[in-house]
């Protein structure tokens, strides 16, 4: 919980620094978040080369984990279509193609725009960024309720880069690879189930 | 990552302590940086009113559907081994 705080007040700090624009503007043209992403992955990768025991356990993985990407897609897509009836002005495949972003919101956003116009590509950028934060935010207590398996499955095509570190640290260091191929396998059917719903 | 894992294996003699501070370190800054660019892209904050509580939404649909899918999974791999 206190984790969970100071993660949000950092992130409530960045967003009201960007809004009011207390920053010089040329802080953000440098991909300084790439870098420290870059940094953040080589501390991961050191701490997980630096513990014998946590690659002797990539072997111990159940082969039912191999599941979960399709677990996080059809979960999210029946999550998205519950909840696709209390939203009235949109059909239900507008609001799948916005949920088969899986939180990646560069592409799904700019893919939406491009099929379904501008509108429903803003609805599909902002409610994957909240996917992402709500991952970034609530992932212990996911942890913790819903098993290890459940942050890797919020962060949808995000857990191979920006939640992967989260992840690691949550779910343990056995998981890094779980989180690894979930990113890679749902990054790659976002463009197909974004495009599919668009066409409905 | 890969280089990361290959220098910690290289390393591994030496405890390294201070990797984890480290690494709470900068998800902090990476928090505050993806905050900083939310925050400053003008489209996000200005449609923000308009389609903030329908993207709120889906979003939370996604998630918890997820959750609850993982969920499933997990306690189907946690039975499988408990069993053996």
């Amino acid at each position: 919980m206190k984790g969970s705080l100071i993660i949000l007040s950092f992130f409530a700090t960045g967003l009201l620094l960007g809004i009011f624009r207390w920053l010089p503007p040329h802080f953000l043209n440098q991909n300084v978040s790439f870098y420290v992403l870059c940094g953040l992955m080589f501390s991961v990768g050191i701490s997980i080369g630096n513990d014998p025991s946590s690659i002797r356990q990539f072997r111990n993985i159940n082969p039912r984990i191999l599941f979960l990407p399709l677990m996080t897609i059809v979960g999210t897509l029946l999550g998205v279509f519950a909840v696709s009836f209390c939203i009235k002005n949109r059909s239900i495949a507008d609001c799948l193609a916005v949920g088969s972003g899986f939180g990646y919101y560069s592409l799904s956003s700019i893919l939406i725009t491009q099929y379904k116009g501008v509108e429903l590509g803003t609805i599909a950028l902002l409610s994957n960024i909240m996917r992402e934060v709500m991952t970034l935010l609530f992932a212990p207590w996911m942890v913790k309720y819903f098993g290890k398996l459940a942050p890797i499955s919020a962060g949808g095509a995000t857990t191979m880069d920006t939640t992967f570190p989260i992840i690691v640290r949550n779910s343990g260091k056995d998981y890094a690879i779980v989180s690894i191929y979930q990113g890679f396998v749902v990054d790659f059917t976002v463009p197909f189930l974004v495009t599919f719903f668009c066409s409905l | 990552m890969i280089a990361g894992i290959a220098v910690g294996y290289l390393l591994h003699r030496w405890k390294i302590r201070f990797i984890h501070g480290l690494i709470l370190t900068l998800i902090w800054l990476l928090l505050f940086l993806l905050g900083l660019e939310i925050g400053a892209n003008e489209s996000v904050v200005s449609q923000f009113p308009k389609f903030g509580f329908q993207a709120f939404l889906l979003a939370t649909g996604g998630t918890l559907g997820s959750v609850l899918a993982a969920w499933l999974l997990w306690l189907a791999v946690k039975n499988k081994s408990t069993e053996e």
